[in-house]
C-alpha cells in the first residue's frame, strides 16, 4: 500500500522536475539565441536600425 | 450674471489637459513596450525577480513542510501548497494570453504576440502540474485518480488548449498570420476561464468548492493558509520571471530570422 508521504514525495518531486526543465529550457533557448545574434554580429551582419545608428 | 464663454474656455482647458495626460501615458506604455527597450527593461528586472522568487520559494517550502498536517487529510494537506497555485496559474498564464491577444487584434502592439507565444508553454507546464498533482492528492482522498467531473474536464481541456496553441505556432511559417489566428483561438478558448473558476458551483462536482477567493473570505485555517500565500506569491513571480525571460528569448528568436533574410537579400542582389 502507497503511503500518504509517498504520495506527497511524488507531488513535490514532479512538481520540482517540471519547473527545473522550464527553468533549464527558457535558460538554454536564450543562450543558443545570444550565441546566434553574436555569429551574425561577427558575419557582419547587423540590422537595420542598428546600421542606421551608425550612419553618419 | 454667468460669463458662459469663461466657462466653457476653463472646461475646454480641463478636457485638453485631461487628453494631454492620457496620450502622454500613452505614449509612455508604447515607449515600454518598444521591443529594443523591453529587452534593456528586462535585464535589469530579471535578476531581482529570480532572486526574489528563489526567496520566497524557500520560505513556501520550509512553511509547507514545518507546519502540521490536518486532522482529516493528514501529510497529503501539502500537496495543496504546490497544487492550489499550479492551478491558479494555469487560469493567470491563460487570462495574460487572453490580454495579449487583444494587444495582438485590437491594437497591433508590437509585444503582444511575443507575449502570447512566450506564455503557453509555461501554462502548459502548470496546468499540467495542476493535473497531476490534483490526481495524486485525488488518490488517497477520494480513492480514485480521476473522475469526469466538470472541473477535472475542463482544467484538461485548458491543457489540451495549450498544447494546440503551441502547435499551431510552430506549425505556421507565416507569424503574421500564425499571430492573428493564435489571437482568434486564445480569445476563443478564454470562455472556458469562467467555466474552471465556476464548474464546482454551477455543477455537482467531487472537486471541492472554492476555499480562498470566496465571498466571505477564506475558507482555511490560517495555518494552512500562510504557506499556501507564500507558495501562491513564489509560484507567481516564478511565472512573471520565465515570461519575461521567454519573451526575450522570443525577441531575439525574431532578431536572428529578420537578420538572417536581410543576409540572404543582400547576397541575392551581389549575385
Amino acid at each position: 500500500m502507497i503511503t500518504h508521504t509517498a504520495y506527497v514525495a511524488a507531488s513535490y518531486g514532479i512538481a520540482a522536475v517540471t519547473v527545473a526543465v522550464l527553468i533549464l529550457w527558457v535558460w538554454a533557448d536564450g543562450r543558443a539565441r545570444r550565441r546566434e545574434l553574436r555569429a551574425l554580429d561577427g558575419a557582419g551582419i547587423r540590422r537595420r536600425s542598428a546600421q542606421a545608428g551608425e550612419a553618419p | 450674471m454667468i460669463d458662459t464663454s469663461s466657462l466653457k474656455r476653463e472646461a475646454f482647458g480641463v478636457k485638453e489637459s485631461i487628453m494631454s495626460e492620457n496620450s502622454l501615458a500613452i505614449r509612455k506604455f508604447s515607449d515600454l513596450a518598444n521591443p529594443t527597450r523591453f529587452l534593456g527593461l528586462a535585464a535589469r528586472v530579471l535578476p531581482w525577480l529570480a532572486g526574489l522568487t528563489a526567496v520566497l520559494f524557500a520560505i513556501g517550502l520550509f512553511l509547507s513542510f514545518t507546519t502540521d498536517g490536518d486532522y482529516q487529510q493528514g501529510e497529503t494537506v501539502r500537496i495543496m501548497y504546490v497544487h492550489v497555485p499550479a492551478a491558479w496559474l494555469s487560469m493567470m498564464c491563460y487570462t495574460v494570453m487572453a490580454m495579449s491577444a487583444l494587444g495582438t487584434l485590437v491594437w497591433r502592439h508590437p509585444l503582444a504576440d511575443v507575449s502570447a507565444r512566450a506564455a503557453a508553454p509555461i501554462g502548459a507546464c502548470f496546468t499540467f502540474l495542476a493535473l497531476v498533482t490534483g490526481s495524486l492528492w485525488g488518490k488517497p482522498m477520494w480513492g480514485t485518480w480521476w473522475v469526469w467531473d466538470a472541473r477535472l474536464t475542463s482544467v484538461f481541456v485548458l491543457f489540451l488548449m495549450y498544447l494546440g496553441l503551441i502547435a499551431l505556432n510552430r506549425a505556421m511559417d507565416d507569424p503574421g498570420k500564425a499571430a492573428k489566428v493564435s489571437a482568434v483561438l486564445i480569445l476563443v478558448g478564454f470562455v472556458n476561464i469562467p467555466i474552471i473558476k465556476f464548474s464546482v458551483e454551477w455543477w455537482n462536482t467531487l472537486h471541492q468548492p472554492a476555499s480562498v477567493l470566496r465571498l466571505g473570505g477564506a475558507a482555511i485555517d490560517p495555518e494552512f493558509l500562510a504557506p499556501l500565500l507564500v507558495m501562491a506569491a513564489a509560484f507567481t513571480l516564478l511565472f512573471f520571471t520565465l515570461h519575461i525571460a521567454a519573451m526575450r528569448n522570443e525577441i531575439w528568436r525574431r532578431r536572428v530570422t529578420s537578420m538572417r533574410r536581410q543576409a540572404a537579400r543582400a547576397a541575392g542582389r551581389e549575385v
